[in-house]
């Protein structure tokens, strides 16, 4: 037990301060922390900057640009990054795809794909839901079959986030549909979007945004070498890289971020002739969600200290579920600071009063109910502490 | 105590349901709230022929002479579908501050035309720099010759660049006055734009805008104010109501029909009961509306009495459509959170009115101050 930061631990967090607040540029920074929309070409100068310099896929192995960090200097990292509203390097390229194939797929697959996905010179969407297959992912349907030398893709997967963005897509697809267990005949396949076969649909969500997307398989062909690791072992690898992606969704940095900025604008808010952030039950209501917020934090650093074997702990669902209900809070918060201006939605610049903060609240509120939602619901992590941690 | 409607009132609620379910599924209403003004005019004139937008005014003044409950049931019917047309917010909120303070004239002249559909009245009220109070600082008003001219920034106005008329409250000497200012007055600038539940609402500028005083005097109308918005508070219990019974029982459906792990989602008890606790909210805030709703039309109600009932209705609306609204998300899935589907527009919904006339927790701070003087609330008044 020891309470404070070693001093190297110290100097590492200043350096990636440091560097967060004054590599990013600012007007990035700026429309992370205000919650627009961050343009493509953002993330990628974001990513190319973090890995110029090491930081972009810290927890991959050394050789493929990983560094040999504790994973308290991880959290740091992270929680530093989402503090200082850089945007994060993208999910899919470094913490699901990218991981999977350092862990599974061959060497020609490594050179081809790693240095290229830690750079976002490659962009990746994923490929694993379907209309009839959420939480229930292993009855997917999108069938490869076997022509020669290719793989013929047919079928449909849903919700695939930022797809129009994306330059290639890790896929989950059914190819033995005959296997007994339908966890047993799934495989993953990676090709170009740009294939011929393939088509996107954006589908709207509920604060306007473009950001999920339906994507169509018509008789795709996708060549032998594209499929990762082993033939009808693809659910070991979803398997792998949903556990990953859970260890970093409890945004505790981002959840910080948005109670600062809560209290800020209470400030600014007068209500009953005083500021807001005087009356006592909004101080009450931020304290509680602070200290769940602690409580998650401590907890983060707790299990991430327990899996030094790189296996993620089934407790990431801890951290999943409160992590993704705090964030909810947190949006819910700034939309009763923000009270009757919320209205102001969508009004542009120069038609309102309103300042952007308040606009965007219940945008981001309504919004942010995805957060419970993706990832592996969070019935879902209840059931996995459930069943995988109580045996119930 | 009787919370049973007649059959008159029962012919009422299948009329506009009929109206407003015909005229409204999600497509339609998707198609509706995209361009502007947010609504259909169409329906708009549909709801004048049946009398709705008239409702609550004394028949002398162009009205149909009920009720406040007759008000709750088509609020109800408005929510049940999301009707985005401005009932609350032109006929029980700018209306009745007409049918309270307004002289005999304006009364005639003002909810004439907005019973027969033929003029959109709403109530200027908020400022960007108040927070859910009754009284205005941000527009003043100044006597000039023999009328008044307004200055200031009203937002966001619900329907404000749409409206033909508006009610405006400002600052006089004393407190504040309420004003009418038409459409088309001298100074006047509207900027309009869309709320993210579909509805549209406005900055409404005023610079030496040409007002005509509302009522007889340019005394303090606080009070007024105060009441006025005590009972678009009530109607909007019961337009969340209507709301969360649809999100509910889409919910329901939804359950019975979306099929994981081989099943339909309503074989998890984790779900089902999930949305039996959704029940237990709806019912809970459904009786405290309808509740609300006796305390304001109850001839020997003291104003004191409406707004403590406003206040309890606003308190478990704020919870119960937070509740519900976020549950039938989650409940739902991805597609809950998608604007192709209908029942995040509920929780959309359900978010403006908690968030228009003032939220749970404001309504709280407001009944906590008189905990002390009762020994327990009352629900029946002998
Ligand atoms: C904004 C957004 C972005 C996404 N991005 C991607 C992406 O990029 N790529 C991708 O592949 N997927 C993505 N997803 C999909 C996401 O992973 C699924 O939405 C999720 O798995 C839930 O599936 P579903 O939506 O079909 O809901 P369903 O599985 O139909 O679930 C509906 C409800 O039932 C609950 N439920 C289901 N089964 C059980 C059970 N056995 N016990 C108790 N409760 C249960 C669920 O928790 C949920 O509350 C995204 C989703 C969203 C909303």
């Amino acid at each position: 037990m020891q309470l404070h930061l070693s001093p190297e631990d110290q100097a590492f967090r200043d350096e990636m301060r440091t560097f967060f607040t004054t590599q990013i540029s600012q007007s990035i920074r700026d429309d992370v922390a205000a919650h627009r929309e961050v343009t493509k070409e953002s993330y990628v100068e974001a990513q190319r900057i973090l890995n110029a310099a090491g930081l972009a896929v810290p927890h991959w192995p050394a050789e493929w640009g990983g560094r040999d960090w504790t994973p308290l200097q991880r959290h740091i990292w992270r929680e530093e990054m989402q503090l200082a509203a850089v945007p994060e390097p993208l999910a899919f390229n470094a913490s699901m795809i990218g991981p999977v194939i350092a862990a599974f797929g061959n060497q020609e697959q490594k050179e081809r794909f790693l240095p290229a996905t830690a750079n976002l010179d490659i962009w990746w969407c994923q490929g694993f839901s379907e209309p009839d297959a959420g939480s229930d992912l292993a009855s997917l349907r999108t069938a490869a079959v076997r022509d020669g030398e290719d793989w013929v893709v047919n079928g449909q997967k849903t919700w695939t986030t930022l797809g129009q963005y994306a330059d290639w897509i890790f896929c989950l697809v059914r190819t033995d549909p005959t296997a007994e267990k339908k966890q047993r005949g799934i495989s993953l396949l990676v090709f170009p979007m740009d294939t011929p076969g393939v088509t996107l649909r954006p589908i709207e969500l509920l604060d306007g945004g473009f950001e999920v997307n339906e994507v169509f398989f018509e008789d795709v062909r996708v060549p032998a070498e594209n499929l990762i690791g082993e033939e009808n072992r693809g659910w070991d690898y979803a398997k792998f890289l949903l556990g990953n992606e859970r260890v970093g969704i409890a945004r505790v940095g981002a959840t910080k971020r948005m109670i600062a900025d809560a209290k800020e604008h209470a400030a600014q808010i007068s209500s009953g002739g005083r500021p807001l952030i005087e009356d006592p039950s909004m101080r009450t209501r931020i304290t509680e969600l602070e200290n769940e917020l602690l409580a998650l934090e401590l907890t983060a650093l707790r299990v991430v200290s327990n899996s030094s074997d790189g296996k993620p702990n089934p407790a990431s669902s801890v951290l999943k579920l409160r992590g993704s209900e705090l964030q909810q809070a947190a949006t819910e918060l700034l939309v009763d600071i923000a009270g009757p201006l919320s209205l102001a939605s969508f009004a542009d610049d120069d038609a309102t009063d309103v300042p952007e903060w308040a606009r965007s609240t219940t945008p981001e509120y309504l919004n942010y109910r995805k957060v419970s939602i993706y990832g592996g619901s969070n019935e879902v992590q209840r059931t996995i502490i459930a069943g995988t941690i109580l045996g119930l | 105590m009787d919370f049973t409607f007649d059959t008159e009132q029962h012919a009422l609620r299948e009329a506009v349901a009929g109206l407003l379910q015909r005229a409204y599924d999600p497509e339609k209403r998707r198609a509706v709230t995209k361009d502007d003004p947010g609504f259909d005019e169409k329906v708009w004139s549909q709801l004048a022929e049946m009398g709705v937008l008239g409702l609550p005014f004394a028949e002398e003044d162009g009205g149909m002479g009920a009720g406040h409950a007759e008000v709750a049931l088509v609020a109800t019917e408005v929510g049940r579908v999301l009707a985005p047309e401005p009932f609350v917010e032109a006929v029980v909120l700018a209306g009745g501050l007409v049918a309270d303070v307004g002289t005999a004239e304006q009364r005639a002249e003002l909810l004439g035309p907005l019973s027969e559909g033929s003029s959109l009245l709403v109530f200027a009220h908020a400022e960007p720099g108040n927070r859910w109070t009754p009284t205005a600082t941000g527009v003043t008003a100044t006597r000039s010759g023999d009328g008044w001219t307004l200055s200031g920034v009203k937002e966001p106005v619900p329907s404000g660049a749409r409206a033909d008329v508006l009610v405006v409250s400002a600052a006089v000497d004393g407190g504040t006055g309420l004003f009418v200012v038409r459409g088309d007055a001298a100074g006047l600038t509207r900027d309009g734009y869309r709320s993210h539940d579909g509805t549209r609402a406005a900055r409404v500028t005023l610079d030496g805008t040409p007002a005509e005083l509302l009522g007889e005097d340019a005394t303090d109308r606080t009070a007024a104010v105060e009441l006025a918005l005590a009972r678009a508070t009530v109607a909007y219990a019961h337009e969340a109501v209507g709301a969360m019974e649809t999100a509910l029982t889409t919910t329901s459906e939804y359950l019975k029909t979306r099929k994981q792990f081989g099943v339909p989602l309503s074989r998890f008890q984790a779900l089902t009961f999930r949305a039996a606790d959704m029940y237990v909210s709806l019912e809970l805030v459904r009786s405290i509306a309808l509740w609300a709703t006796m305390v304001v039309d109850a001839p020997d109600s003291t104003p004191e009495q409406v707004l403590a009932a406003a206040d309890r209705a606003r308190l478990q609306t704020s919870k119960a459509g937070r509740h519900i609204g976020k549950e039938a998300i989650q409940l739902h899935g991805g597609i809950g959170v998608t604007a192709e589907y209908s029942v995040g527009h509920y929780t959309s919904r359900l978010t403006a009115i908690d968030h228009l006339l003032g939220d749970g927790a404001w309504a709280a701070d407001r009944l906590a101050r008189t905990v002390d003087a009762h020994p327990y609330v009352e629900a029946l008044p002998a």
